[in-house]
């Protein structure tokens, strides 16, 4: 139900032409996984550097009945996360959540929720930089021939360079994957830890780039493979420690500034999974609260 | 003698709008036969090298070539994918500038595995002792493999773009000057190793050059261009020694003064 | 080629030349034409060592230029004969391809002067028609060090680039190189020209075994002694002169 009081906003803020022809590029990714779809990217009422193509399929895609749940590197409690919620609220009068397993749509940047997606869930990635070759060939009708015919060994150039340079492939995020055996793509700057999560996901994954104008999709249950060499097998971050507040174990963990004398702790980066778990009763006594200040180790969008 | 031509080019030509690149251009290359196209800049000779190569489209005229299976087709009815596949296993260009035939930005070793990792090759070390190999076949320290191009000498970037493009082992290499941008000590080196590579290997060749003494050096046969037509063509000793053209003379005469 | 099996025999020619004339056109003067060999006819067989004759500048290292495919030939044939299977081959059509044949199994030729490549030492010029023929390097170095002590270059230069040698230091070289192979034909340009008498005397004792070994030579020797020591027929080339003045 629209507030009367409120000027006439189309709902979620973009006109329904507009979101047609949104809604038309997003079938057409989903109808080829991994294929970049270009799209009539518009003004939105916030920076690019905030999520504007996430902004703009999530808009295109929300329905008065769908809840909502934004998190920014795993956070619900962040600027850019609370502004794009609020928005939303706002604009299209949707209910929000924090929940992962509530949420019917999930619009991310830099994570994929530790909860498991389940069919139904659409998640929705804020893309900076949509193409996965660009660091090696700038010239987009290049990329374009290159993707049209699957010559894609400059991905390993990068990742041999990688190997040749730190030993290891130091790619920790926007890790290239190949979808469905046909397109390398960019996950966007996801920690590799959660490309695994992407792999035959029962969720819709739906990835925005508002500045380079462009979408891709990964439908349900779509092969989703790290690229990598047999001798050097791609492999996910491994923590050692266990999240300090709620003792978890095989997730991905932010380092946590304590104080200024050096003090610091791991904790979840996925602050729902936290809170969830530690409402449950998984909890480490005497430990500070969550939500200090998290290290911003991450480049940012 | 093996009987086939590796390519084969008939009634060749580009316009550029008006202009005439090159016209009437017919000739051959057999297997492990490099061949010398010389004449001044603007005779047409990086023009028919690049039609010929397919980086440039051509307007009218014929060019085969022989496939690893045999067939010898038009290029101009091989599909873009096919063409390309082609380019970076069976073909190699060896550019006048190395930046423009490396990137600069990325590893030696990055730098020659490339087309290795193109076809497919999937296995780092494999790739890397393979690089390696190359490295030092074109007398570059394979201590020098992680280091950047920007960080070598304008010889070593030549010698490290060939690298690049023999690693795929190539049938036919396509060369525009490539020792046009170096010092005459350098050069020597240069030439020295391609003619070794070349005869090591059994290439064929397509090379540009305006510098009869690299012709001669390289080539056992020679086209001569003028105006963007061979005004003369023969083995390389002969166009030399004894060649008829007025045009082949003074080129010649202008050269037999060192 | 052309089948001529009933010429399948010892002692037949294995180099016909048949009414070859050549002239030079100098564009750059003009386009004047400068003739100098007509109606050039003369066979070379197996053991046989024809020398040419005549004076400076009639026309004898043209004749041999031709035969080896580095002169074009306005008119004529040359015909070279296949020892084993009679086959005939007119070199005189100018193909590349067939020069280029014809080179590496039939001709060999040792030049006036030895053209030298940058940063190829003497040894590997020697031992390079052997490489290029399938010869095993280290069994191809030891076999042109071998020459080139028969010659007597010193061995300190054998791993040099000849570019810094002397006159008669590249001369051996280049005889070095021309006599590595056992080419039915051998075309020699007055190669002990810049030689000693004890090199001209080993240079004659190879002539021999080649001759010996039924190579068919055309040779140019203006050394007298050397001429005599080696020489089966002599052709005097003035008899081809279409100069006014020789
Ligand atoms: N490439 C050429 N271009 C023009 N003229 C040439 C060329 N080669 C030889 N000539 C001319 O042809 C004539 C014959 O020269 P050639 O070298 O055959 O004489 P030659 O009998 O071997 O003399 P010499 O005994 O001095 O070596 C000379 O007038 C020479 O100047
Ligand atoms: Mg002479
Ligand atoms: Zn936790």
């Amino acid at each position: 139900m629209r507030n009367p009081s409120l000027p006439a906003y189309n709902f979620a803020y973009l006109d329904e032409q507009t979101k047609r022809m949104i809604r038309r590029a997003i079938l057409k990714a989903i109808a080829i996984p991994g294929y970049q779809v270009p799209f009539a990217s518009r003004e939105m009422p916030m920076p690019y550097g905030w999520g504007t193509g996430g902004v703009q399929v999530t808009a295109s895609i929300l329905g008065p009945d769908d809840v909502l749940k934004v998190i920014d590197q795993g956070a619900d409690d962040t600027t850019n996360a609370v502004s794009i919620r609020a928005f939303f609220a706002k604009v299209a009068n949707v209910a929000t959540t924090t929940r992962t397993a509530d949420a019917t749509i999930i619009q991310t940047r830099h994570r994929i929720p530790e909860t498991p997606l389940a069919h139904g869930q659409i998640i929705v990635y804020q893309v900076p930089i949509p193409e996965p070759l660009r660091f090696l060939e700038p010239r987009e009708t290049e990329t374009r021939v290159m993707h049209a015919l699957e010559e894609y060994g400059l991905v390993h150039v990068k990742l041999y360079e990688d190997i040749a340079q730190h030993g290891h492939i130091a790619t920790t995020y926007a890790y290239p994957v190949k979808v469905e055996g046909r397109y390398v793509m960019d996950p966007s700057p996801i920690p590799k830890f959660d490309n695994p999560k992407m792999h035959r996901s029962p969720a819709l994954q739906l990835f925005g780039a508002g500045r380079e104008k462009r979408i891709y999709a990964l439908p349900p249950f779509t092969d989703v493979v790290s690229l990598d060499f047999e001798d050097h097998p791609f492999t996910v971050q491994r923590f050692e420690a266990r999240c300090a507040l709620c003792n978890a174990q095989e997730v991905y963990l932010d380092e946590v500034i304590t104080d200024d004398r050096g003090g610091r702790m791991f904790v979840c980066s996925d602050t729902d999974y936290c809170e969830t778990r530690r409402s449950k009763g998984s909890q480490v006594g005497g430990l500070p609260q969550h939500g200090a200040a998290k290290a911003d180790w991450e480049a940012a969008e | 003698m093996n009987s086939e031509p590796i390519l084969s080019v008939r009634k060749l030509e580009k316009r550029y709008g008006n202009f005439i690149g090159c016209t009437d251009v017919s000739f051959d290359v057999w297997p492990g036969e490099v061949v010398a196209i010389v004449g001044e800049s603007g005779s047409g000779k990086t023009t028919l090298l690049n039609c010929i190569s397919t980086r440039m489209e051509r307007s009218s005229g014929e060019i085969r070539y022989r496939m690893r299976d045999q067939r010898f087709p038009d290029l101009a009815e091989l599909g873009e994918a096919e063409l390309r596949f082609l380019m970076r296993t069976d073909w190699g260009f060896v550019h006048q500038n190395p930046a423009d035939g490396l990137r600069m930005r990325v590893s030696a070793g990055a730098n020659v595995g490339e087309r290795l990792m193109a076809i497919g090759d999937r296995n780092y070390g494999d790739i890397r002792s393979r690089a390696s190999d190359w490295l030092e076949r074109v007398e570059i320290a394979a201590s020098r493999i992680d280091d950047m191009p920007v960080s070598f000498s304008g010889g070593m970037r030549q010698r490290l773009q060939i690298a690049r493009n023999l690693v795929t082992h190539p049938r036919l290499i396509f060369m525009d000057e490539p020792t046009g941008g170096l010092d005459v000590s350098v050069q020597a080196r240069v030439l020295d190793l391609l003619r070794m590579l070349v005869s090591d290997l059994g290439l064929s060749v397509i090379i540009v050059t305006h510098d009869l003494g690299v012709a001669r050096l390289l080539s056992q046969r020679m086209i001569v261009m003028k105006s963007g037509r061979i005004v003369e063509q023969g083995l390389t000793d002969r166009v030399m020694d004894d060649p008829s053209h007025p045009y082949t003379q003074l080129l010649v005469a202008s050269i037999l003064e060192n | 080629m052309v089948t001529d099996n009933p010429s399948v025999m010892a002692g037949a020619p294995l180099l016909s030349v048949e009414d070859v004339s050549k002239s030079f056109t100098i564009h750059l003067r003009g386009g004047v034409r400068l003739p100098v060999v007509a109606n050039v006819t003369f066979e070379v067989s197996p053991g046989e060592c024809l020398v040419l004759g005549g004076p400076s500048g009639i026309g004898k290292s043209s004749i041999l230029r031709m035969i080896f495919g580095n002169y074009a030939v306005d008119t004529g044939r040359i015909l070279v004969r296949d020892r084993s299977t009679g086959d005939v081959a007119d070199l005189a059509s100018g193909d590349p391809r067939l020069v280029l044949s014809l080179r590496r199994d039939h001709i060999g030729y040792v030049s006036q002067f030895l053209r030298t490549i940058p940063r190829v030492s003497a040894l590997d010029v020697v031992a390079e028609p052997l490489l290029t023929r399938g010869v095993e390097r280290k069994a191809a170095s030891n076999r042109a060090a071998a020459m080139l002590e028969r010659l007597n270059l010193p061995s300190a230069l054998f791993n040099l680039p000849p570019a810094t040698f002397s006159g008669g230091e590249k001369q051996r070289v280049n005889i070095a190189r021309g006599f590595m192979i056992d080419h039915p034909i051998l075309l020699l340009d007055e190669p002990t020209a810049s030689l000693d008498e004890t090199n001209r005397d080993v240079v004659v004792g190879m002539i021999r075994e080649k001759l010996a070994a039924g190579t068919a030579i055309l040779g140019i020797f203006h050394d007298i002694p050397v001429r005599e020591a080696v020489a089966t027929s002599i052709l005097d080339v003035a008899a081809f002169s279409t100069r006014e003045a020789a």
